[in-house]
């Protein structure tokens, strides 16, 4: 193997980051990034859908009929979602209904199918193990980033409890309400691919 | 056998959803159990905090709640047409939501703005005790009604609960268990400072007027407040979700909803 197994799961941090560099599964770290507990969750979620799905894609890749490759790497992905849709009902139900749809929609992820497809058709079953978690590690990292700023700008907390007073309480904070909607996450995201492609000037591309 | 051929195709593509739905439908039924529990336990968790019997962010077992279900609220089952309550129904293992679906239980709901589309012919009322009550009923006084209410916001149908003193015009408290509004605007509907806004409204005519001269709901979610007795402060961003809130109290407190129940019931000035 060329490169190493600790390159495969540390690349994805921040050389080679799924939403940074990618810029893949934009839209669920629009939506569940405005607390920090949703993002953690959801990160979690990501990550054992990803390890999973790449390594049993990895397994079966030498018997997979090339000509309907997506459709099963789909449902294989799909299947594990809704596992682990039901495993969060059953065990995080608050968290659960806050996240609502959007667990259904790593389905939609590009990262779980674009790793599938890039990585685990070519590699061996612990490779892609690793590169899954690596880049759902790294999909984390963007959504703790921007969850962070959300929740402590947005509503003076983290993971719920109160860090900047609110004015609103006879506090000193006055809470930035773009910070929960939508467009934040954009801003935030786009600061922090251009904090990385400022430290490390070989990701940017070429016009 | 080739990995292009049809044959192989096909029987790799009936092996993998085989599998697949085995694992998926085991999780399923497997997590039912839990899963229901948790439901129910959101449910009467919700109850209990509309009621005012727990406090917000406090952390209970499931079996505390469990038990403090049982010995301070007692539910009936009401036949919301006449206002009576129907005691032939166990309220403990009535579904209202079920029996809301089942068209012999059920009557399609005149168009309002509630987009309430079926009523249910008989709905669940709590009535919650100031002290314990005991294993045979005694004990029981009563404090506050909590009705269960339903209707649609911007996304999604907001279900939740309504607390009402014995004169059935002052409001205790709005809680809702379940809905798919925006997080952080519609979403606000969860937030503890703005559910507390509602402790002290009242629902109808002004405090301390016969119920029989209440012409309508008045309780109202507003932009600008004019009206201390029955208006409630807009949460911003979420106009939709405000107004639906309105309308689901006016309609499931009017006379489509628990309006003859309440008339029955609501204190008289003597």
């Amino acid at each position: 193997m060329a490169v190493s197994r600790k390159s495969v799961l540390l690349d994805p941090l921040i050389e080679n980051n799924p939403i940074g560099l990618q810029v893949l599964g934009i839209c669920s770290a629009l939506a569940v990034t405005t607390k920090m507990e949703t993002a953690a969750v959801m990160s979690i979620a990501v990550i054992a859908v990803m390890g999973l799905s790449n390594l049993s894609i990895s397994i079966l890749r030498e018997f997979i009929p090339p000509s309907i490759r997506i459709i099963v790497q789909l449902t294989i992905i799909a299947s594990l979602v809704i596992v682990t849709d039901q495993v969060l009902q059953a065990f995080l139900f608050e968290t659960s209904k806050q996240l609502s749809v959007f667990v259904g929609l790593i389905i939609t992820n590009c990262i779980v199918m674009g790793r599938a497809e890039a990585f685990a058709m070519q590699n061996g079953p612990l490779d892609s193990l690793i590169d899954g978690i690596g880049n759902g590690l790294g999909y984390g990292l963007v959504l703790f980033l921007v969850g962070f700023f959300r929740e402590l700008f947005g509503s003076g907390t983290l993971f719920g409890s109160q860090i900047l007073p609110l004015a609103s309480e006879g506090g000193w904070y006055q809470p930035n309400g773009l910070m929960v909607l939508s467009p934040a996450a954009f801003f935030l995201i786009a600061g922090f691919i251009w904090f990385v492609r400022t430290i490390r000037p070989d990701q940017v591309t070429e016009d | 056998m080739q990995r292009n051929s049809v044959n192989y195709i096909l029987a790799f593509c009936a092996g993998i959803c085989l599998v697949c739905s085995v694992i998926v439908s085991s999780t399923a039924v497997g997590l039912k159990e839990q899963q229901d529990a948790n439901k129910v336990l959101d449910r009467q968790k919700k109850v209990l905090s509309v009621a005012g019997l727990m406090a917000e962010g406090e952390v209970l077992t499931a079996d505390d709640v469990a038990q403090r279900f049982e010995t301070r609220i007692k539910s009936v089952v009401v036949d919301l047409a006449t206002g009576k309550v129907d005691e032939s129904i166990d309220p403990s293992t009535f579904d209202q939501l079920k029996a809301q679906k089942d068209p012999a239980t059920s009557k399609a709901a005149e168009k309002n703005r509630a987009g309430v589309s079926r009523i249910p012919n008989k709905a669940l009322v709590y009535q919650v005790s100031q002290g314990t009550i005991g294993a045979d009923g005694s004990g029981f006084s009563l404090e506050q009604y909590i009705f269960p209410v339903e209707g649609k916001g911007l996304w999604s149908t907001l279900y939740g609960f309504i607390a009402l003193a014995p004169d059935c015009n002052e409001i205790k408290g709005l809680t809702f268990y379940a809905h798919k509004e925006t997080p952080g605007l519609g979403g606000e509907v969860d937030n503890p400072k703005w559910k507390k806004s509602w402790k002290g409204k009242l629902a109808f005519g002004p405090a301390g007027a016969d119920p029989a001269s209440w012409a309508k709901t008045k309780v109202e979610v507003v932009k600008v407040k004019s009206d201390k007795d029955h208006h409630i402060d807009a949460l911003s961003g979420a106009t939709i979700t405000g107004n639906g809130v309105t309308h689901l109290l006016r309609f499931w407190l009017g006379e489509a909803g628990f309006g003859p129940y309440i008339q029955s019931v609501a204190v008289r000035p003597s």
